[in-house]
């Protein structure tokens, strides 16, 4: 069945979209990320606008995450106030993206800085979490005890001054680099059109040293808010915000990630991370092809307001 | 079919009727629709074109018969024309030409190849063929045409006929009778909307004889109408729902897939 899409004004198939939403749900369900940097390139892939895509996927990321929030608050296991910490900064990053977004859209290099930013940050964060997670099963492999990397150790972060106490995460901090955080994923997000879910959970972990019981569930409610907030400035400033392509997507989306919260609860931590280091790299890759390779199109045509 | 042409018919008797001394071939069309709406099954639509030939009273045929040029031009709109290349290593939008008020829609049918139907020099003249009609680039400042296969011109049509928005056919217009012919503009799912012109043009032995313009409208109805104006005029309102539908759908299924 053809649905016509009001923004993105073309005509696309209800179901290829759906079970887009469904798979890339099931992902992010099996890993507690939001799945934008799968689900941005598909729906560029299918030719949607990368403009749209971008700013259509924020209101979806933004359902998923709710969900995930909602379940993590039941369970009490995320920090409310690392996560208003975290927001400060995050909205003042997602302004600025969006802001960034609209000035690379005129000046017609928007699809080149989001093709070398998924390459750069996908590349590199995928064969970190290779390495770590390929580390880890060797050591359980030869049957010694996962190395658990908490107190002890301090990285220079935890010197610095305007310290804070997180009850919930059971950590004294420092609240720049919390801020920073937080505005790193708020400000990639926006651009990208992803949640930063992948890139923020191994940030609270290494370098905040934040307890892995609360960090997904005080991620989800970054990439929530930031999401959100990107979905409304995105619609102010660009007006390109698809609401019956995000509404597939969400619908799609948040019934996929049940199923893969379900499956990903049986595959151990290590693995799931090798899994996704995986994916993530691949993804990366894809954009490094499609920048070096001479793309059989050279030309486009950008109108001003629009993407046709 | 039929029904479609009465009032046509009609029309022409009172035409014919009015008795205004005919000096030369009269042209009549009607199109199918003068409003396309765009609902969200819109996957592209036909119009038919129908139009009449009436000839000079008294004068014998033409022996070489009547041919018709139909020109349909979109809402126009200024757009701009990447080129990628290799910059240290990878694929950039390095240089760009800007097409002013370029149509967005152009769609020529006529019944023959129109090299065949009218001289360079009136096509030219007349805008008649893609390769005629004037896309003028803004060149620093400078707003001018520029040659035919001036690369960013032929990449920037090659574009358009992807997407199917620009189209020129040689055997699109088809002679009922010889004086009775119809056409179909074949509009594809993504057309832009907006007012489209019809302009149909008459020749015979390579001369114009009689010119007749009409236009047609696209617009996006109902829900769609709703959404793009909600989104161009009040951004943030929009925005806000977007989140809102977004915050509803995450609590249903959180609601939904409940398991403790």
């Amino acid at each position: 069945m053809q649905i016509y899409l009001p923004i993105a004004e073309l005509s696309v198939n209800v179901f290829l979209i759906f079970v887009m939403g469904l798979a890339v749900g099931f992902i992010s369900g099996m890993f507690g990320i939001g799945g934008g940097f799968l689900m941005t390139p598909l729906l560029i892939f299918i030719g949607i606008p990368p403009a749209v895509a971008v700013a259509s996927v924020t209101g979806q990321i933004a359902a998923s995450s709710f969900t995930g929030a909602i379940t993590y608050w039941r369970r009490r296991a995320l920090d409310p106030a690392l996560a208003m910490m975290l927001l400060v900064g995050g909205i003042i990053g997602t302004t600025a993206g969006v802001w960034l977004f609209s000035v690379l859209r005129a000046v017609g290099q928007l699809d080149i800085t989001i093709g070398v930013s998924y390459l750069v940050l996908l590349g590199t964060v995928g064969s970190l979490m290779i390495g770590e997670s390929a580390q880890a099963i060797i050591r359980s492999r030869q049957g010694k005890p996962t190395e658990i990397r908490r107190g002890g150790s301090h990285l220079w972060i935890h010197g610095l001054p305007f310290k804070l106490r997180f009850k919930q995460s059971k950590m004294y901090v420092s609240t720049i680099p919390v801020w920073g955080i937080g505005f790193i994923i708020g400000f990639i997000g926006a651009v990208m059109g992803i949640g930063g879910g992948f890139l923020l959970v191994p940030m609270l972990i290494y370098l905040l040293r934040v307890p892995t019981n609360v960090v997904i569930g005080t991620s989800m409610v970054l990439t929530l808010v930031t999401m959100a907030f990107a979905t409304v400035l995105h619609a102010a400033t660009n007006h390109l915000v698809d609401v019956v392509l995000a509404l597939i997507l969400m619908v799609g989306g948040v019934t996929g990630a049940q199923f893969g919260a379900r499956a990903g609860q049986k595959i151990r931590s290590e693995q799931l991370r090798l899994l996704l280091g995986l994916l993530v790299l691949a993804v990366g890759l894809r954009f490094a092809f499609a920048l070096v390779v001479q793309p059989d199109e050279l030309y486009m045509v950008r109108t001003a307001e629009g993407a046709t | 079919m039929i029904r479609r042409l009465l009032p046509l018919v009609a029309m022409l008797a009172v035409l014919g009727a009015s008795g205004a001394p005919a000096r030369a071939e009269r042209l009549v069309t009607s199109l199918s629709t003068y409003r396309v709406s765009i609902a969200s099954n819109f996957t592209g639509a036909d119009l038919v074109l129908f139009g009449t030939v009436d000839p000079e009273r008294g004068s014998p045929p033409r022996r070489g018969g009547y041919d018709i040029v139909v020109t349909v031009i979109g809402p126009r709109q200024t757009v701009t024309t990447w080129r990628k290349e290799r910059i240290v290593g990878i694929w950039v939008n390095a240089e760009s030409r800007t097409f002013v008020d370029a149509p967005t829609y152009l769609a020529v049918l006529a019944n023959r190849p129109v090299e065949a139907i009218a001289n360079p020099e009136l096509r030219r003249r007349l805008q008649i063929g893609i390769d005629s009609t004037l896309l003028p680039q803004d060149i620093s400042g400078d707003v001018a045409d520029v040659v035919r296969d001036d690369p960013f011109r032929k990449a920037f049509v090659r574009l358009r006929n992807e997407h199917g928005l620009y189209l020129e056919r040689s055997n699109a217009v088809t002679f009922l009778t010889p004086t009775l012919f119809r056409t179909a503009i074949p509009l594809p799912s993504d057309v832009p909307v907006g007012t489209y012109e019809v302009d149909v043009k008459l020749f015979a032995d390579g001369a114009m004889l009689a010119r007749e313009h009409s236009a047609f409208e696209i617009y996006k109805a109902g829900f769609e109408q709703l959404v793009a104006n909600g989104a161009r005029n009040h951004g943030i309102l929009y925005g806000l729902c977007t989140s809102g539908l977004a915050l509803m759908v995450g609590w249903l299924a959180s609601v939904v897939f409940r398991r403790d």
